[in-house]
């Protein structure tokens, strides 16, 4: 009846194909979208300034009062940002050490994701892996190099403990995923708390939540003297395995085959519960070694704040990265700068750096709807055969 | 009830003759798969038993009554069993009779609190033989259960006692020899708070997917909902106009669902999950850049006060617990009515579900897909909007940053394990609200479990629940589905 009932997709493609290849497309319907998210971020920053607020009292007067304040407000608070996020090799590196646990979470949102799988339990997964680097980390003395690589893969056993439980129950029992990955997220915050206030756990002397510091020899070993540390590199290292793992192995293939379409594996003759179980499997340890930059990268002692928000910034990362390795890595950069120049840009404009929040949402939402985006930015291309694997409900 | 229901898990019912005495694969998969689950249960509840410390357990009751205690309640145990013996024998069919019968030990047991407090605030037992007796009893209606004794006509019950032994043996084992009284109105009462916000939550999830879009976005629809029911509040001092309010940006968290999952066909679980953190975004800015500095003036919301309903309010025990409430919680029984019988039967709640399992057959009989859609999307908003609204003005006060807590989390998973139905969705958030409730009732009494571990308790429960006890649940057919006309 009415033109809003009619989905944006029955349009017939009038639109000229363009020459351009699948990524190039992609990347321009991305950049609008941070365009557009910077827009939105605008309006918020325009409505929150105190020098708007007292120059709108007297709009009608004079109303480039209103409109000076405003730009002035928008362009100091991105100016920040910008400045906060790559002006200089210190913010440069504060970017990538945000950016660090988001790439490897990421990661194990996007690799359950191509598998069909919908990973919300990261944030369990992360909290697990640290539990179990930062024990090794302080309670076992191991000498320099190999005392870090057991409490590194200590902690990405413990994310994989966490995340392939998920899998096999899914495989066996057909409980789903994303039930008992919020449901984990849960149990793992709560264990976490419970730990923290052992003897095992809790540093000798305090009455708080907080463990003692890991041994220096278990520390990730700082690059170029500020927070960034060599877990960025590992970060690197794990999105170039997921890529071999997802583009060049037989695991791989059955993992996106499972994914594309299940019930066709099954009839090719794949275990479609194998798959979600390594699947689950590598996504937990992806999380764990989040986890393990997290505790022996940045915090040092394990708090109960040790996950912070990473598990679920970890979603978006993952979404706006479209699922791939190389996106992922990409979508972690441009959050952790997100971050980082959040941070200075509530330090001198005292913009809330929940924006940052909201820019993320806003750029996540416009990239899964690039028909909206198309419908505002006219001259983009149309997309071929975009988010397929993604588009399922509690059945796919 | 209806045999139209979409969440009977055979296909086309068989008749009853039939279904007394042969059992299919699928129900005797069921039947052990939830016998096993029961008999583990009626196992620790007998560990618990065996590690039941000397002494009395006492329990702490208000509102009981004397004049109730000793006739009315010999009345209602009388009638209850009645009832029970009238389900179990009585040749109806479907969910009824075993829903009765399943209730039935729960109010038997309210029954017994007024009789045995006649009129005091507390009373005691003694816990290793009140344990033991649960135990056994647990141990003996399992056995049953899985021996499908009657064929399976008892399980209502059989399962119910089972349940109630587990936890009623429990709080002997936790309370045993301590002067404190558990208090156990405190309970019930904390149930209902903890829940009210969760079946609502719960219930517009089963709107929005039985028409075949999934909501994650529950969390923020309550997150919106309790700022601006906060800020409304505050500025205006009129409960109504926030009510309203805290209704109406619920509705427009799920019209930007609707439009992105209908009209731009956006995957709905990411959908979901991006909405989450925009809403999450989105209050936590506008709390740091006004309410945070003008408290006084824009986050001070007046909290609703509790309305006695005259008559019903005045019933011992029960009275006071679930008839003098604020009107929120008033709502939210409306609301589940409301939600069942618009469902299931009316022409509306047809639509609805059709458009939910099979789109393409609803469009073909000429029901607009995208307009139905839309209109169960924008209607759950009401219902998940006024759930966010409990936090601040329903309940605690003062809107806080990500104060929901992932409440709608739990609404989400009371929705699946409550299998998309909107009873059973909310009695799933029901066992949330008690596991919840009763964590931080045994704080106060000083159990030997610590507070972390109980807190996590629900949520392994909703694990083995959904592993063991849902198994493959069935979601509507077409749930997160875009409908492309064609």
């Amino acid at each position: 009846m009415t033109t809003d009932t009619e989905p944006v997709v029955e349009k017939p493609p009038v639109r000229r194909r363009s020459g351009l290849p699948g990524w190039a497309v992609q990347a321009l319907v991305s950049l609008s979208a941070i365009v557009l998210a910077l827009v939105v971020g605008a309006v918020l920053i325009i409505i929150g300034d105190e020098k708007v607020k007292s120059a709108s009292s007297y709009f009608f007067a004079a109303p480039g009062d209103t409109i000076s304040a405003a730009l002035t407000a928008v362009g100091d608070a991105y100016q920040a940002l910008l400045v906060g996020a790559v002006g200089g090799l210190n913010p440069i590196a504060e970017s990538l050490t945000q950016a660090t646990p988001l790439i490897c979470g990421g990661l194990a949102v996007s690799l359950a994701f191509r598998t069909g799988l919908f990973n919300i339990g990261a944030q369990g997964q992360l909290i697990v892996g640290a539990i179990f680097a930062a024990w090794v980390g302080f309670a076992w003395h191991l000498p320099v190099g190999i005392h870090l690589i057991i409490a590194v893969i200590a902690g990405i056993i413990g994310g994989a403990i966490w995340g392939g439980l998920v899998g096999l129950l899914k495989a066996r029992t057909g409980a789903h995923e994303v039930i008992v990955t919020i449901m984990l997220n849960y149990v793992a915050i709560y264990l976490l708390q419970w730990l923290l206030t052992t003897s095992a756990f809790q540093r000798p002397g305090r009455t708080d939540p907080i463990s003692p510091i890991v041994d220096s020899n278990a520390q990730y070993p700082q690059l170029s003297g500020n927070r960034l540390h060599l877990g960025f590199v590992l970060a690197l290292v794990a999105a170039a395995f997921v890529w071999w793992l997802l583009n060049r192995s037989t695991v791989g293939f059955e993992l996106r085959a499972v994914g594309a379409n299940p019930d066709a594996s099954r009839t090719a003759g794949m275990s479609v519960g194998r798959a979600y179980t390594i699947a689950m499997l590598v996504a937990g340890a992806l999380a764990g070694l989040a986890g393990t930059q997290q505790v022996l990268g940045t915090d040092l002692p394990l708090t109960d704040g040790v996950a912070a928000s990473v598990g679920f910034d970890s979603i978006t990362v993952a979404l706006l990265g479209r699922g791939t390795p190389v996106g992922t890595v990409l979508a972690g950069l441009l959050f952790g700068a997100l971050n980082a120049g959040g941070l200075q840009m509530q330090l001198q404009t005292q913009t809330a750096l929940t924006l940052t929040t909201v820019l993320q949402a806003v750029i996540v939402l416009f990239v899964a709807a690039p028909a909206l985006v198309r419908s505002i930015f006219r001259f983009l291309p149309r997309e071929r055969g975009l988010g397929a694997v993604l588009a399922k409900g509690w059945n796919g | 009830m209806t045999t139209t229901e979409a969440t009977e898990p055979a296909g086309p019912t068989e008749p009853v003759e039939v279904e007394r005495t042969i059992e299919s694969p699928t129900e005797r998969a069921q039947r052990i798969r939830y016998g096993s689950i029961l008999l583990v249960l009626a196992a620790v509840t007998i560990l618990l038993a065996a590690t039941t410390g000397d002494g009395r357990a006492a329990f702490g009751l208000l509102g009981g009554s004397e004049v109730l205690g000793s006739a009315a309640a010999w009345v209602g145990i009388l009638v209850l069993l009645a009832a029970t013996v009238a389900a179990v024998v009585l040749p109806f069919t479907g969910r009824a009779p075993r829903a009765t019968a399943a209730l039935a030990p729960l109010l038997l047991l309210f029954a017994v609190m007024f009789f045995k407090t006649k009129g005091s605030a507390s009373f005691s037992v003694p816990a290793g033989a009140t344990a033991w007796t649960l135990a056994v009893l647990a141990v003996a209606c399992a056995v049953v259960w899985v021996l499908r004794v009657a064929g399976g006509r008892l399980n209502g019950l059989l399962g119910s006692i089972v349940v109630i032994g587990f936890f009623a043996a429990f709080l002997c084992w936790a309370v045993a020899g301590k002067n404190l009284a558990f208090p156990i109105s405190n309970q019930f009462q904390g149930t209902l708070n903890f829940a009210t916000p969760l079946i609502l939550g719960a219930l517009a999830g089963v709107v929005c997917e039985r028409a075949g879009v999934i909501n994650i976005a529950i969390e923020g629809q309550f997150l919106f909902g309790a700022f601006t029911a906060a800020l409304v509040s505050s500025t205006t001092g009129s409960s109504a106009a926030a009510l309203i309010a805290a209704a109406a940006t619920g509705v427009l968290l799920a019209a930007l669902l609707a439009v992105f999952s209908i009209k731009y066909l956006v995957n709905q679980v990411v959908l979901g999950v991006v909405l989450v953190v925009f809403a999450t975004g989105v209050t936590g800015y506008l709390y740091d850049e006004f309410m945070q500095e003008n408290a006084a003036d824009l986050n001070t919301p007046h909290v609703l006060t509790a309305v006695k309903i005259p008559g019903l309010g005045d019933i011992p025990f029960i009275g006071p617990i679930l008839f003098n409430q604020t009107v929120l919680v008033y709502l939210m029984y409306l609301a589940v009515a409301v939600v069942t019988f618009v469902l299931f039967e009316t022409r509306w709640g047809l639509r609805v579900r059709s458009v939910g399992e099979h789109p393409k057959a609803a469009d073909t009989v000429g029901i607009k897909v995208s307009r139905v859609r839309y209109s169960a999307v924008l209607w759950a908003g009401v219902l998940a909007g006024l759930g966010g609204a409990f936090f601040t003005v329903g309940y605690g006060g003062a809107f806080v940053k990500e104060m929901t807590a992932g409440n709608g989390f739990i609404a989400l998973a009371a929705l699946i394990m409550g299998r998309w139905h909107p009873i059973g969705a909310t009695v799933a958030a029901l066992f949330f609200g008690f596991a919840t409730q009763l964590q931080s009732q045994l704080q106060i009494v000083d159990t030997p479990i610590p507070g972390d571990l109980l807190l996590m308790a629900p949520y392994l429960a909703t694990v083995v629940a959904v592993a063991g006890l849902v198994g493959r649940v069935r979601a509507p057919k077409a749930d997160g589905e875009p409908y492309v006309k064609g």
